[in-house]
Parts: structure tokens; C-alpha cells; sequence
């Protein structure tokens, strides 16, 4: 059948709309690079996200735990460090000796007077007390609510005992005083192999909060970029994005944008906690350590953020809607929580354990685990190289497959895609 | 040398053992409005996304004034897809601008887009509320504004019309036809066969993957049946009987209801009826294209 144009001249209109565009093809062709539009793509991530409520409420929820923490810490330890105890009778005689014994044992505690074993009784009964203590210097005698504070049962016990000795010793004519010095003298002499560390619990406290701080900021970031990719996908949007942008200008611009969302979040964060932690006077670490180890987390969260976010995109465009969404996710979530159980179950008790030191150079456990040895100072820096070699090298592959599986599956809504469809289909 | 001619040359596409699209193959030029019909599941909105290149073909190629096709001619292309897509939580301008930047539009060239379209479109008012909040109508809008936000070249709009009320109907007729007068080439597929008709300079119909007519509006009723009506109150029963290429389809108080095959010859008819005595009433007929259509679909499920 022939073909048969239109015979009307083609005609401008008053439309303002509707301008002769000869000339912005000129502009166009320089203005639609791939950086440009993953920059575009990126700049619409990140003001959509900042713009949401939940990133503020996020932002301050964690920024007030991680302000709490040391606050909390420090009304447990004090509450927890006095225990208060009553003397009464013949007992307050040895009141002194007690408090001394107490403070040298590392445990001081509080020591009051009080009149007479009925009232003594009572206080201890609703709580003003946490023990009373009556009877003879000879046969001393605790009263406690339920169960005796063993720290203040050894000293009450070790005060009896050397009351005891003290007389023995005098029985048998010599000075309590002087064999008390010499025995005090006698010692063991130690040869420390290796220097202490008097901040080890510091450094602890610093890698468990590395290790949340990385956990719960992988998690969040991994999610939003996979609701994000489903998002798209469940509202069709995406075909009207690709029939202008390719797949992997549209992944990587969702990536980076919420990379530096999550970014922005974890610097607050992070500052926050250094200012809160210096200005409650909790850490007598040089504050370069501080700052050392929000760097390194901050590495690690960028590496883990494009391991696992990767990951994470590539499941979410296999499913249409958000409901499908936490069946594709649970095994990436569970490729974070593995490596954090494991951090946070072995590190403490043995930092420099063998099988965590072998983990943290495994992409995937890297980035939770590194940054707690890094934290733990336990770290040596051919693992660190190893380590993060190795994670970028695992980010690139996977890269090149998420955005393989992402480019075939994102626009086939409906049914799930199969993980293998993914991988083949062209 | 083709000129500022969007070529559909010769695509297929099968999906294991379901052929989608074969040969699919038509043009359409400058400032020629192409209404694409057929029933569902005939390989429109295959070819549309085949062209916009969210599908790859088996086979085939699309060219553009003579050159295939590639993501930068098709930033050029103004999209509005089956299903519709517009990010539900964010606003109408902002959304409208963001899809004219990523065509390559500048910033600031982009809000103004996006300012006069709403203006256009009647939706002015809504600018800064969120597209969820919209009612389906006016998101539809949106959607339109957001094929044409970047000034395209070429306009490929699956099933435009759907869902829209009258007034909408007509607006968005009026500016596809202000488009096509602009100069650009305009592919829309529907249902609704008589604004088809009515709006477009070719048709093409599509069965089972290929396309089974192809013309303008005139070619193609002028390629089918004609019905032809003769009042001939004096005819006996079965007087048009043996005229070649003639079928008798029904005869009311001595109107004759004939349909006439292509080629057949009318002035033989007539003389055929004025034999029988007095003639009243000669008139020719073309199919509505919604007979046409009608035609094919049968033809489709005869075979």
C-alpha cells in the first residue's frame, strides 16, 4: 500500500512549548553524559531521602542511643558502685576496717551508723540499706534482703579473719602489726610478656559501637536502595526512566545517592558520639584513636554499603511489589547478620581469636568485623590491605552481576523473576 | 536519502514457542499522525517498547530520518507507556522537570517546560501536590506532560485515551494534533476506533503480530466491502442475484441491502435495479473502520 503524507504544512502554533528544536540537539548530545545522568539520578535520591521524615527520625533516634549509651553507662556504674551498709551496736567498731578492706578490694562502699537492729532491719526491707551488719567484732552477723553482695561478704569475712589472726598472733607473743608488714611485702614478682593494655575495656566499648553503628547502617541503607529499586518497579516507572537512561546509569545513580545519604547520616552519627563521648570525659583514648576508628568504620561502611547494597538491588528487581520484597531480601540481611553475631559473640571475650582474624578478611565479613579489630587495636596492616583488596575486588564482580540481573529483570513486572532467568536472559 | 521517517523495519520477537511479533514493519513521517489497532495481545505495546528499546528485538530495526535508533535519538522520543509510571510520592513539577533534565533538558529550561505543560494540560492548580493524590484522570495528565515535557521529536504513546473523560479526550486530541502540525511524527495505539478514524492520517491494524492493513483512513475503506442500498420497490426477490461480486445481505419492505466485493462493478448494479423499474434510493457505502476491524478479528478466529 503506498504511503501518503499529510498534506498540511506543518505549522508553529502560539504554543510556548513548541519551539523549533534544531538547535538544543546541538545541546542536548553534550548534556546527556552517563556522569550527568547518574549525578541527576543521584540528586534525586539524595533529596528525596534527606527531604523524608523517617531520615530525620532516624538520624535522631540513633544519635540519642548513641548519646545515651555513655550517659546510661555511667548512672549504672554509680548506682551499681555503692552499696550501702549499716553498722550497729558493738559492730560499728568495725566499720573502719570494713570501709578500708572494701576500697582495697576495688569495691568502696557507703557505711552509716544506725541506732539499733530493729531499724537497721527495717532499711535493709525497703531498700534504704543494701545490708546490715550486728553482733560482736567476734561473731559479726549480715543481714541483706535476699542475697549478700559477695564483694562485701569477703571483706566483712576478711576483717573477722584477721581480727581472729591479729589475736592469735598476739597470743603467741608476737607483734600483729609487724608480721602483717612483712607478710603485706611477699609477692609474686611479674614479668608481663606482653605491655597491658590499660584501655582495652575503652577499645572494646569503641569496636561494639563500631560494629552496631555498621550493622544498623547497612541494614537501613541496603533497604532503602532495594525499596527504592521496587518502588520503581511496582509504580511502572522505570520503563518510562530506561526509555531515556540505560539499567545501569539508573542502578548506580540509586546507589550513589543513597550512598551519600546514608553517608551524611552515619557522619552526624558518628560526630555526635566522639563530641558526647569526649565531653562526658568516658574516653582517656588519644582522641586520634577516636577519630581513627570513625574513619575506618566510615571506609568500611562505604565498602560494605556497595557490597551489600549491590546485592540487595539485584534481589529487589527480581520481584514487582513490596510484599515479595523480604523473601529476597532475608539472605542478604542474613549475609549482614552473620559476620555481626560473630564479631560481636568472639571479639570481646578474645580479641585477637584466630578464627575472627581469619573472617575479617572474607569479603562480606569484612566490613563488620575489620573495623571492630581495627577499633580493638588488634589489627595488622598486611590483614587491613588484605581485607580491603579483597572486598573491592568482590564489589566489582558483584557489581558487574547485580547490574546483570538488575538490567534483565527490572522491567518484567509481574510474577517473580527467576534468579537463573536473570543471569541468562539477554 | 529517507528523510525524517520513523522506520518500523521489519521486527519480530518470540517468547519460546509465542511469536510475539513478526515482520512488524511500517513508517511514519513528519507531521503524520499513525493510530495503531488491533486487539489485545497483537504486539502494539511489543512494537512500542521494541522502539523505545525497554525490549530488544529478535530481528529487525528501527531507524530514524535513516539511523537506528540508539539511547541518544531515543532521548528524543516522548513515551507514555501502557502501564502507566510516575514516582507516586513525588510532586507534579518536580517530577515533570526531573524527566525533562534527564532528556537533557537545563534546569531551568525544564521547570519552564514543566510550568507551561501544566499550564497546557489544566493542571496548574496541582503543581505542587504529590501524583498520588491525584485522581486517575489527572494523573493521566501528568503522564502526558511527561511524554511531551522535553519537546520530543517523536511522540509513541500506547493507548492514550484510555480512561480519560471526554473533556480530557479532547484535550489531549488537541495537542497531539498541534504536535503532528509541528512536524512531528505521532504513533498512538487504542481501542477507541472511531476517534481513530477520526484523528489519524494512517492506520495500521495489527493481528497476531503482523500487521494485516496498513493506509490511510480512505485506502483502507476503500480496500474493504462496500454496502450498497437500493430502493427498488418493484424488484422481485433475489434480483441482484448472479451480478459478479455481489451478496445480498438483507432486503427490508424494497430496500436491498448489498455488499459489494472490491473490484465489483456498482453501475452494473445499478442498471440491474432500474431494469426491474423505478429506483429510489442508490447509495454506496464504505466500511467504518470499526467494520474493518471487525473483519480482521473475524478472519482471525476463522483461521
Amino acid at each position: 500500500m503506498t504511503v501518503t503524507g499529510r498534506t498540511d504544512t506543518p505549522q508553529q502554533g502560539g504554543d510556548p512549548a513548541n519551539p523549533r528544536r534544531q538547535d538544543s540537539d546541538q545541546q542536548g548530545a553534550g548534556r546527556t553524559g552517563t556522569l550527568r545522568t547518574v549525578g541527576l539520578v543521584a540528586g534525586r535520591e539524595l533529596d528525596t531521602h534527606v527531604r523524608k521524615r523517617s531520615f530525620l527520625i532516624g538520624t535522631l533516634v540513633m544519635v540519642l542511643i548513641i548519646a545515651a549509651y555513655p550517659a546510661l553507662m555511667f548512672f549504672i556504674g554509680r548506682s551499681m558502685g555503692t552499696t550501702t551498709v549499716g553498722f550497729t551496736g558493738q559492730a560499728t567498731a568495725v566499720l573502719q576496717p570494713v570501709e578500708t578492706t572494701a576500697e582495697s578490694m576495688g569495691d568502696p562502699i557507703e557505711t552509716r551508723e544506725t541506732p539499733d537492729p530493729a531499724t537497721g532491719r527495717q532499711q535493709v526491707r525497703e531498700g534504704e540499706l543494701d545490708a546490715l551488719v550486728t553482733g560482736t567484732p567476734g561473731a559479726l552477723k549480715l543481714v541483706v534482703e535476699q542475697q549478700p553482695d559477695e564483694e562485701l561478704r569477703s571483706a566483712l569475712n576478711a576483717v573477722v579473719q584477721q581480727r581472729a589472726l591479729n589475736a592469735e598472733l598476739s597470743r603467741a607473743g608476737l607483734d600483729p602489726a609487724e608480721v602483717n608488714e612483712r607478710v603485706a611485702s611477699a609477692r609474686v614478682a611479674v614479668t608481663s610478656l606482653e605491655a597491658a593494655d590499660p584501655q582495652q575495656g575503652q577499645r572494646l566499648a569503641l569496636a561494639m559501637a563500631a560494629a552496631f553503628l555498621l550493622y544498623f547502617m547497612l541494614i537501613g541503607s541496603g533497604q532503602m536502595v532495594a525499596q527504592g529499586v521496587v518502588e520503581e518497579k511496582s509504580s511502572r516507572v522505570v520503563e518510562i526512566l530506561l526509555s531515556t537512561i540505560r539499567p545501569s546509569q539508573l542502578l548506580a545513580g540509586k546507589v550513589v545517592g543513597i550512598g551519600l545519604t546514608s553517608l551524611l547520616q552515619f557522619v552526624i552519627i558518628g560526630a555526635v558520639g566522639m563530641v558526647v563521648t569526649t565531653a562526658a570525659g568516658l574516653m582517656t583514648l588519644p582522641s586520634t584513636a577516636l577519630a581513627g576508628t570513625l574513619v575506618w568504620a566510615l571506609v568500611w561502611f562505604l565498602l560494605g554499603f556497595f557490597f551489600y547494597a549491590t546485592i540487595m538491588a539485584a534481589g529487589a528487581s527480581l520481584v514487582s511489589r513490596q510484599e515479595e520484597l523480604q523473601s529476597v531480601m532475608t539472605p542478604a540481611i542474613m549475609l549482614l547478620i552473620v559476620p555481626f553475631v560473630v564479631g560481636v559473640s568472639i571479639l570481646p571475650s578474645n580479641p585477637e581469636s584466630s578464627l575472627g582474624a581469619t573472617l575479617s578478611l572474607i569479603p562480606g565479613f569484612s566490613p563488620v568485623l575489620m573495623p571492630m579489630r581495627i577499633a580493638l587495636g588488634v589489627a595488622a596492616p598486611w590483614e587491613i590491605a588484605t581485607a580491603l583488596a579483597l572486598t573491592v575486588l568482590a564489589t566489582v564482580g558483584l557489581l558487574w552481576l547485580g547490574g546483570r540481573i538488575y538490567s534483565n529483570a527490572v522491567l518484567r513486572t509481574g510474577a517473580r523473576v527467576k534468579l537463573s532467568e536473570a543471569l541468562r536472559a539477554a | 536519502m529517507p528523510e525524517s521517517v520513523l522506520e518500523i523495519d521489519r521486527i519480530s520477537k518470540r517468547y519460546g514457542n509465542v511469536v510475539a511479533l513478526e515482520d512488524m514493519a511500517f513508517t511514519v513521517r513528519a507531521g503524520e499522525m499513525f493510530g495503531f489497532v488491533g486487539s489485545n495481545g497483537a504486539g502494539k505495546t511489543t512494537t512500542m517498547r521494541i522502539a523505545l528499546g525497554v525490549l530488544a528485538a529478535d530481528s529487525g530495526e528501527v531507524r530514524w530520518n535513516g539511523a537506528p535508533l540508539d539511547l541518544h535519538t531515543r532521548r528524543r522520543i516522548g513515551y507514555m507507556p501502557e502501564e502507566r509510571g510516575l514516582y507516586p510520592k513525588m510532586k507534579v513539577a518536580g517530577q515533570l522537570a526531573y524527566f525533562g533534565r534527564l532528556h537533557g533538558m537545563a534546569p531551568r529550561e525544564a521547570r519552564r517546560s514543566a510550568e507551561s505543560w501544566t499550564e497546557r494540560l489544566g493542571l496548574a492548580e496541582r503543581r505542587n501536590d504529590e501524583v498520588q493524590k491525584l485522581s486517575l484522570g489527572n494523573q493521566q495528565r501528568v503522564q502526558l506532560a511527561a511524554a511531551l515535557i522535553h519537546e520530543p521529536e517523536i511522540l509513541v504513546l500506547d493507548e492514550p485515551f484510555s480512561g480519560l473523560d471526554p473533556v480530557a479526550v479532547d484535550v489531549m486530541s488537541q495537542v497531539l494534533r498541534e504536535r503532528c502540525e509541528a512536524g512531528v511524527p505521532v504513533v498512538f495505539s487504542s481501542h477507541q476506533l472511531e476517534l481513530v478514524q477520526r484523528l489519524c492520517d494512517r492506520i495500521g491494524i495489527v493481528r497476531s503480530g503482523r500487521m494485516v492493513a496498513c493506509g490511510t483512513v480512505d485506502e483502507l475503506r476503500d480496500s474493504g466491502a462496500a454496502t450498497l442500498v437500493v430502493d427498488a420497490p418493484q424488484a422481485p426477490a433475489g434480483w441482484a442475484e448472479g451480478l459478479p461480486g455481489v451478496r445480498t445481505v438483507g432486503t427490508d419492505s424494497g430496500r436491498t441491502t448489498l455488499e459489494l466485493e472490491r473490484g465489483a462493478d456498482d453501475q452494473a448494479v445499478l442498471a440491474a435495479a432500474l431494469a426491474t423499474g423505478p429506483v429510489h434510493e442508490f447509495s454506496r457505502r464504505r466500511p467504518e473502520l470499526t467494520e474493518l476491524f471487525r473483519n480482521v478479528v473475524t478472519e482471525e478466529s476463522a483461521a
